[in-house]
């Protein structure tokens, strides 16, 4: 099987001579070993008996449990309620906030008007005011809402950076070439942008999950979130792994998604 | 013919007094003429160069090229700076052939016009790399190259080759005598360094310290085509002698 190399990483990593690096087969398959000692330890610890076992499932328990609701049909629906949440909120709020970052970094009044409002919403917890969201917008709405809203600020804080940063002597170039603003965007500040910007897309990619669960807790009917109030309050502790590790793998894929994403964007950066 | 007509650049910020940083001053250089411009730092060189590229609106005064006064940047004006300043996210091909596509020039003309440009300043082989992986003088080739395919009248230099080594630095000024040659634009080229003024150019023109004027006018008249070993005749000798002894007076 051909595992693609950084399973996951944080960020590239700087080429450094004389640094000695492990050999190619074990970076390879460190995720996978790193999952499996996970689940090892999890089984050491369930048969330690520190936790009696309904309140900690075996991994067998959890696989079981995953399996019966798949084979029944009714996961799949909480899945995917949770997936248009997250793929909504993470939508809307990113672009949203890109539109907003790049007219505040060409207005430093706009800025001036509305960096506080910003700052005062992101310093207040989105956990806090979400059961209003929830009573105010019925359904996934608020799910959507709450997702966009978590993820608004890193985005937002990304794109001014990024578009702040475009280095001052390719702004004179191109003005010196009579670009339009059309092609000043196109051409220069988008690409200059984007590493910034996707940066700021993993860490919303990640949030927006925590976003729709934070709804999905509150209130609600379906969804992964609700799948996990529904195993506490039936004292069904499978279940509420099932879910966990459903929205884990969520995060995790979306992640991925925009790690890939940012190799073919970004792909001349190795050159660096 | 580019015209400078008592220019002068004052700079106001909040909380300070205006500055005059540059001028006035007044000159004229005939079209094809190459000239340098040396002066003690901060004396307002970068400041000229981007009041010349429209970059900047003068205090007083007016810069005048084929007869039309310059109001705000223009594509018969070239601009280049000491960092190359290339985009990294472009191959080099790519880089080079920006201004014409800014422009609006068709495929197939920007690419004849950027593969002649790249086979002159021998960047074909490295035509499709991009720009991290070069060295110094290599993207300094570039950005020359850059400047070049969107064929200014006046090519405007500012320190171009100041962050290279001495043999680099000397290659890369002769691909751009090179070029000059072929297309005998006007050129201003500001350096720091009198030997490069004084192989290169025309004519040197001295700036005095801050608020820069022109404080001495002095035409290099060794022959053309130049070569490197021409800063060993007496000819170079003794125009450089006066070159460093306008710079002490400034
Ligand atoms: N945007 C600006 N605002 C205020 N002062 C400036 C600005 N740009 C340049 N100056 C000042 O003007 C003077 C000339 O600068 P510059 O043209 O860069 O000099 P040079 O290129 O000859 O070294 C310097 O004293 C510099 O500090
Ligand atoms: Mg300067």
């Amino acid at each position: 099987m051909q595992l693609p190399l950084p399973l996951i990483r944080l960020t590239r990593i700087p080429v450094r001579y004389g640094r000695r690096v492990a050999p190619r087969s074990i970076r390879r398959y460190a995720g996978v070993i790193t999952l499996g000692l996970m689940l090892l330890a999890w089984q050491l610890l369930v048969m330690s008996e520190a936790l009696p076992s309904y309140q900690l499932p075996a991994p067998a328990a959890v696989w079981a449990e995953f399996v019966d609701w798949l084979s029944t049909g009714r996961l799949w629906p909480h899945i995917w309620t949770t997936v248009v949440e997250v793929v909504s909120g993470l939508a809307f709020g990113v672009l949203f906030a890109v539109a907003l970052g790049y007219v505040i970094a060409h207005s430093p009044l706009l800025d001036d008007v509305l960096s506080p409002m910003i700052v005062a919403l992101q310093s207040t917890p989105v956990v806090a005011y979400a059961p209003l969201l929830v009573i105010w917008f019925p359904g996934i709405t608020s799910k959507t809402i709450t997702s966009a809203l978590i993820v608004f600020f890193p985005m937002l804080m990304s794109t001014v950076v990024g578009i702040r940063n475009v280095p001052p002597t390719l702004i004179a170039l191109m003005r010196v070439s009579q670009a339009t603003r059309r092609q000043m965007f196109v051409k220069l500040e988008a690409p200059a942008a984007m590493p910034v910007l996707l940066s700021g897309l993993k860490t919303a990619a990640t949030l927006s999950v925590i976003g729709a669960v934070v709804g999905e807790l509150i209130n609600g009917n379906a969804g992964l979130g609700h799948l996990v109030r529904l195993g506490l309050s039936q004292y069904d502790i499978p279940l509420v792994f099932v879910a966990v590790i459903l929205l884990a793998a969520l995060a995790i894929s979306l992640y991925q998604l925009v790690s890939a994403l940012e190799r073919r964007l970004l792909h001349w950066q190795q050159f660096e | 013919m580019l015209e400078i007509r008592s220019l002068s650049v004052t700079f106001t910020q909040p909380n300070s007094e205006p500055l005059l940083a540059l001028g006035p001053l007044s000159f004229d250089i005939p079209p094809g003429q190459f000239v340098c411009l040396v002066g003690p730092s901060g004396c307002g060189k970068s400041t000229l160069v981007n009041v010349i590229a429209g970059l900047q609106t003068p205090t007083t005064g007016c810069v005048r090229l084929e007869g039309t006064t310059m109001r705000g940047p223009s594509p018969r004006v070239g601009l280049m700076f000491q960092n190359a300043t290339l985009m990294p996210w472009r191959t080099v091909r790519d880089n080079v052939a920006l201004p014409l596509e800014l422009a609006g020039a068709g495929r197939a003309q920007r690419m004849e016009a950027v593969d002649a440009l790249l086979e002159m300043l021998g960047l074909t082989d490295f035509a499709n790399a991009y720009p991290g992986g070069l060295s110094g003088g290599m993207a300094q080739r570039v950005a020359l190259g850059r400047v070049l395919s969107q064929k200014p009248h006046l090519l405007l230099l500012d320190e171009p080759f100041g962050a290279l080594d001495a043999l680099t630095r000397e290659q890369v000024s002769f691909d751009l005598l090179r070029a000059w040659r072929r297309e005998q634009q006007t050129v201003l080229m500001v350096t720091h360094d009198i030997t490069e003024a004084t192989l290169l150019a025309d004519r040197v023109l001295v700036m005095s310290r801050r608020p820069g004027q022109i404080i001495a006018n002095i035409p290099v008249t060794i022959r053309r085509p130049r070569h490197p070993e021409d800063a060993f005749t007496p000819d170079f000798s003794e125009t450089a002698r006066e070159v460093r002894a306008a710079i002490n007076r400034a």
